[in-house]
């Protein structure tokens, strides 16, 4: 909300410099996100009459103006402009002037004849048409009223500051002037004045206009009207459209002016209808009926719906309550008649309203944060009393108020000891009464207790008395302690620590970490290829996502990895090797329940070299320093979006941890990849399961270990890793390691056969072996591999 | 024969003295120390001389050898020096060739920070909680003070997934699962993902994260919201550091705070980084809502307690000087490469 100072230092006397309003004001909790002057950069600009206006001597288009400027003699202007005549008042921007963004005026001659100045125009003082419906764009602005001589800024009421508030959800009051100043007075520990606004009611009754029902009282407590005939439709002042211009409204006519003055000065939004337009004579507030339609006032049809709460003459509903009214009963120029409405209506009904209409209005911004329903009468009071003095109409002397709110005034303990403790601040009861009663509150210090002002619903008990007397008291003076030392000791959990330890041995390993977004595109499953019964498709769909591209939550990790990948290689970088330990949501059986949210290990990578076996060693590597043992890797031919033969599944004592491999070029192609792309998903809860303290002492071996090659010749089906295993149950205790180091193949070996080449260490711990010792478990293991078919190369 | 001998020792010297390598060397131990060399000729004739002369030349024929033999080995462990110094000068490297390095994964800038923040409130006797991100809306919003149609939720644009479940907004819900299972004294952090309904551009993303403290215990005061808030600022910002709160709204707090700290670019003189004001704004805190701990089944008469939020991908964009939140989500290999 936009503040004027002049219009706030009409309630509080505050007279600090803008910066420092700004900053104590924030310092309180009324947020000013920024102030500006209206006058910026405007300098030595005058209310001028101009006395005669005679034709230029050498230009048919320019004019030569002698002007009163109130000073001794008058002034010579010259100019293009055409709007003006003898006897008018015009700003004035005399020799050395400044205007808006930078402009300097100064006495020179146009076409041979000597100009003191310029007349400005609405633009030319930076405000624009809409600020004045009379002036002209391409003209001078031709003041109504003015005295001549006087500073423009203060003729035009722009000699002012506009601070710009930002006002708490829970804090309706605030939208409003005597909010504001009310906030400001508390913080500048000053008095605040308000004039109870007073009515003359010279008008007819408004009983004999008007009767109104409300049908639905929980939705509307209170609705207060008072009719005002014989109505004269015109422009309003200048200080009104000024005032309403700090605050960003554009004036219309003296009774919508009227309308939004007050819901800026109390902050209750007031409505005017045309009661020319109002069938019978009565209004009803209801709710709508169901496929009920209207034209608002911003000419759209609205479809309305049995939620929405309308104020409806006896045919046809004529405003949308709280939100907008109808284009039916607008106010014209024609209009002779008007009710004005000041009521109160239920915030979370007009939220709901103005969300489904989609139209959210500086009045339903008011009333959906549940606005005080004791204000509507005194700002009526002031709307009539406003239309009285402008001589817009003649105001009813009586009011109708169909009144259902709640009267009683909430009253709480003080509980100032509690206060003290709580906020640490050691201020008298005096004090805090003298800081809660600025505000509004009213403060028995005798029996201890503070009522609350009907328009501060959202102070309920001692919590929110004690942010009070904080906010005031300031926060700056609050002290500072360190907490007591007497708690559970914290840290990191045994699970936190893996993942942890994991990230730093994928780092370790080469790969790098991203993060990527939680929610995917659906078409990520095709692109993975997954099958279409796919479990991994039944995916937690967003109701109202941003796009379909962020519309489901991700089952799997591996397409935002593709993604990622994706777009490194589109940017022609040759290589990544990357890593994301990625949250994925499978959702319930019972869809009621929360989804379960799994971490998966994620490795993606092209280039550089990398290949299944330098993937493979670096998943072991980094599995082995966090004490994951016992590693088992076998084929996989079925995971869908891998390749078939260069997949494996990793698994530690039978239970499956994950699967890594190359990706399937199908795959790598629907990402737009190419070449090579590897990938891992290894479960995180798994690996944690797995993993122990593997690591100890054994004390240094006395004896020295004895190595053996053997070129093993067997079926290209046969996995080294069977043959790995085989070799350590037959050697038993006496090997020490054995590990694959060559593979061959060649005609001689004959179709479909390969060789591999092992390297067997042999170690006893209680002596040096001989061959004596080791060439009978070497025979031993030969034998037994013979048995299945793989025997030694020849 | 004593002055041959001399004359011997003489010429070795000179022949020494001129040998300038290895090969050199070994012809002047043949020539003179040799078993056919001329000193060894020289002593044959020892024979030849009075008994009485045969011991004095004797000694000078020792001393002689012992000089020839001492000069050889002095020259050969010279030349020895000498010929190591020209082989290593042939081996010299090109050091500015480029090293040989396996390669090492770079953390990304959000767990960098993160793990910093992370381990200061660990420091501080902290553990850390997580929390579904899937969450029912009774988490999110109504325990914590924020029943349905509360103007609260227009600044938390959700997703949801049924009128009852739907993508956190805030970390905050964590602290109700958190007090739930758990009675004071509590000392928690929860940082995690959160959600809301926000285009992406340059500041903005649908994604982001929150870290969420909270401390329940006897007697907590707001100046224990103070004091820890200053103590956290100095311990992830620097010594330096001020820190600031001022009024503000949450309706699981009460009283509120808006926390910033002194601008970590320019220390508070006003920079372009913190628009000119000195300070930063990096959260949100205050004392739990009475209601939220009765909520939770904390008794407030007896117990009292602070909580507060911040904004990860904030302190990240301000620390790095990063000036668009995308970067953080693009995951593109050379931005990563920076950290």
């Amino acid at each position: 909300m936009n503040v004027s100072y002049r219009w706030l230092k009409e309630y509080t006397p505050v007279d600090a410099a803008d910066k420092v309003v700004a900053h104590e004001l924030n310092m309180t909790g009324t947020e000013i996100k920024g102030f500006r002057r209206m006058d910026e950069g405007i300098s030595n600009v005058v209310v001028g009459k101009i006395l005669s206006i005679e034709q230029h001597p050498n230009a048919d288009k320019l004019v030569v103006c002698m002007v009163d400027v109130g000073q001794s003699e008058p002034t010579q202007i010259v100019t293009g402009a055409k709007n003006m005549k003898e006897g008018d008042l015009v700003p004035v921007a005399l020799h050395k002037s400044t205007l808006p963004g930078g402009v300097k005026i100064e006495r020179g001659k146009l076409r041979g004849v000597v100009s003191n100045g310029m007349f400005c125009g609405v633009e030319e003082l930076g405000l624009t048409v809409n600020d004045y419906p009379d002036a002209i764009s391409d003209g001078l602005l031709i003041l109504k009223e003015g005295v001549v001589g006087r500073d423009i800024r203060e003729q035009l009421g722009i000699d002012d500051t506009v601070f710009e508030a930002d006002i708490m959800t829970n804090r309706p009051d605030c939208l409003s002037m005597i909010g504001v100043a009310r906030e400001a007075a508390g913080t500048f520990r000053l008095p605040l004045t308000v004039n109870k606004p007073v009515v003359k009611g010279e008008g007819e009754s408004a009983e004999k206009y008007l009767k109104v029902t409300i049908k639905d009282k929980d939705l509307c407590p209170r609705y207060s009207a008072r009719i005002v005939t014989d109505v004269t439709i015109a422009p309003s002042p200048m200080w009104m459209v000024e005032r309403l211009r700090a605050c960003g409204i554009r004036s219309i006519n003296n009774i919508v002016d009227i309308t939004n003055y007050v819901m800026m000065e109390y902050g209750q939004p007031m409505h005017a209808f045309d009661y020319a337009c109002l069938d019978g004579g009565h209004i009803t507030v209801r709710r709508a009926n169901d496929g009920e339609i209207m034209k608002t006032l911003d000419d759209q049809d609205r479809a309305l719906d049995g939620e929405m709460l309308v104020i409806a003459d006896d045919k046809k509903p004529v405003a949308v309550a709280g939100v907008m009214g109808g284009a039916n009963s607008e106010i014209t120029d024609e209009t002779k008649t008007v009710v004005f409405e000041s009521a109160n209506f239920f915030g979370a009904s007009i939220r709901h309203t103005a969300k489904k209409l989609g139209m959210r209005t500086e009045a339903s911004a008011h009333f959906e944060k549940n606005i005080d329903p004791q204000m509507t009468l005194e700002a009526l009071d002031r709307a009539c009393q406003l239309v009285e003095e402008l001589g817009a109409g003649k105001v009813s002397p009586d009011v109708i108020d169909e009144d259902y709110s709640d009267k009683t005034k909430r009253t709480i303990p003080l509980s100032a000891d509690w206060i003290r403790h709580y906020i640490n601040v050691s201020i008298s009861d005096e004090e805090m009464k003298a800081l809660l009663e600025r505000v509004g509150f009213e403060v028995d210090l005798t029996d201890g207790t503070v009522t609350v002002p009907s328009f501060r619903s959202d102070v309920e008990n001692k919590y929110d008395l004690s942010e009070e007397v904080a906010r005031f008291y300031g926060y700056d003076n609050i002290p500072s302690f360190s907490f007591s030392a007497d708690v559970k000791s914290g840290g990191l959990t045994e699970e936190q620590i893996f993942e942890r330890d994991l990230r730093i041995g994928l780092r370790a390993v080469g790969f790098s970490e991203i993060e990527t977004y939680s929610f995917v595109s659906p078409k990520g499953f095709d692109k993975i290829l997954l099958p279409e019964d796919s479990a991994k498709r039944n995916c937690l769909k967003i109701k109202n996502p941003l796009g379909e591209d962020t519309s489901v939550m991700r089952t799997t990790s591996l397409p935002s990895m593709l993604e990622v990948l994706a777009s490194n290689y589109n940017n022609r970088i040759p290589s990544a090797h990357l890593y994301e330990v990625a949250t994925v949501y499978i959702k319930d059986e019972d869809e009621t329940k929360l989804p379960a949210e799994p971490k998966v290990v994620t490795i993606g990578a092209y280039g550089d070299g990398i290949d299944f076996y330098d993937l493979k060693g670096r998943i072991e590597e980094m599995l082995a320093a966090l004490n994951v043992a016992n590693i088992s890797v076998r084929p996989c031919k079925t995971n869908p979006s891998y390749h078939p033969g260069r997949t494996a599944e990793l698994s530690v004592d039978g239970r499956v941890i994950g699967v890594f491999g190359q990706l399937h070029p199908m795959t790598v192609k629907n990402f737009e990849l190419a070449g090579e792309v590897y990938a891992a998903e290894l479960s995180l809860a798994d690996l944690f399961a797995v993993s122990g303290n593997t690591k100890g002492y054994a004390p240094l071996p006395k004896f020295p270990a004895v190595t053996r090659d053997l070129a093993l010749v067997c079926d290209e089906a046969v996995l080294s890793g069977d043959i790995e295993a085989k070799i350590r149950t037959l050697a038993g205790d006496v090997l020490e390691d054995v590990r694959a180091f060559d593979v061959y193949r060649s005609a001689a070996l004959g179709e479909g056969k390969k060789s591999i080449a092992y390297a067997l260490t042999l170690r006893d711990a209680e002596k040096t072996l001989q061959d004596s010792d080791i060439d009978p478990v070497i025979s031993a293991i030969l034998t037994g591999l013979e048995a299945d078919g793989i025997t030694l190369r020849k | 024969m004593k002055e041959q001998l001399y004359e011997v020792k003489q010429r070795a010297r000179e022949a020494l003295d001129l040998a300038t390598t290895s090969e050199e060397l070994e012809a002047v131990r043949v020539r003179f120390a040799g078993k056919k060399g001329e000193l060894t000729a020289l002593l044959s004739q020892m024979g030849k001389l009075s008994p009485d002369q045969r011991p004095i030349i004797g000694q000078i024929a020792n001393e002689v050898r012992t000089y020839i033999d001492a000069g050889i080995r002095e020259k050969k462990a010279v030349l020895e020096r000498a010929e190591l110094n020209r082989r290593l000068e042939k081996e010299a490297l090109d050091v500015t060739l480029p090293g040989k390095a396996r390669t090492i994964g770079k953390q990304h800038p959000l767990n960098i920070v993160l793990d910093e923040v992370k381990d200061a409130f660990i420091s501080m006797g902290f553990s850390i909680a997580a929390g579904p991100e899937v969450e029912y809306d009774y988490y999110n919003f109504e325990a914590l003070n924020i029943p349905k149609d509360h103007p609260a939720r227009d600044t938390q644009d959700t997703f949801y997934f049924s009128p009852e479940m739907l993508l956190r907004t805030q970390t905050s819900s964590v602290q109700i699962r958190v007090m739930e299972k758990t009675q004071p004294p509590i000392r928690v952090l929860s940082p995690g993902r959160v959600f809301r309904i926000d285009e992406v551009d340059a500041t903005h993303s649908p994604i982001f994260h929150q870290i969420e403290g909270l401390v329940v215990d006897k007697g907590i005061t707001m100046a224990h919201l103070k004091g820890s808030l200053e103590l956290i600022s100095k311990k992830l910002f620097g010594p330096e550091t001020k820190t600031r709160i001022r009024p503000d709204f949450f309706p699981f707090t009460e009283p509120s705070a808006e926390i910033s700290i002194s601008c970590f670019k320019c220390g508070g003189e006003g920079c372009k980084f913190c628009k000119n004001e000195g300070w930063i704004e990096i959260g949100g805190a205050g004392m739990v809502n009475p209601k939220v701990l009765a909520h939770c089944g904390i008794d407030p008469e007896v117990y009292s307690g602070f909580a507060f939020g911040m904004g990860l991908e904030r302190l990240v964009l301000g620390r790095y000087g990063i000036d668009d939140i995308r970067m953080l989500y693009d995951n593109d290999v050379r931005f990563l490469n920076m950290f």
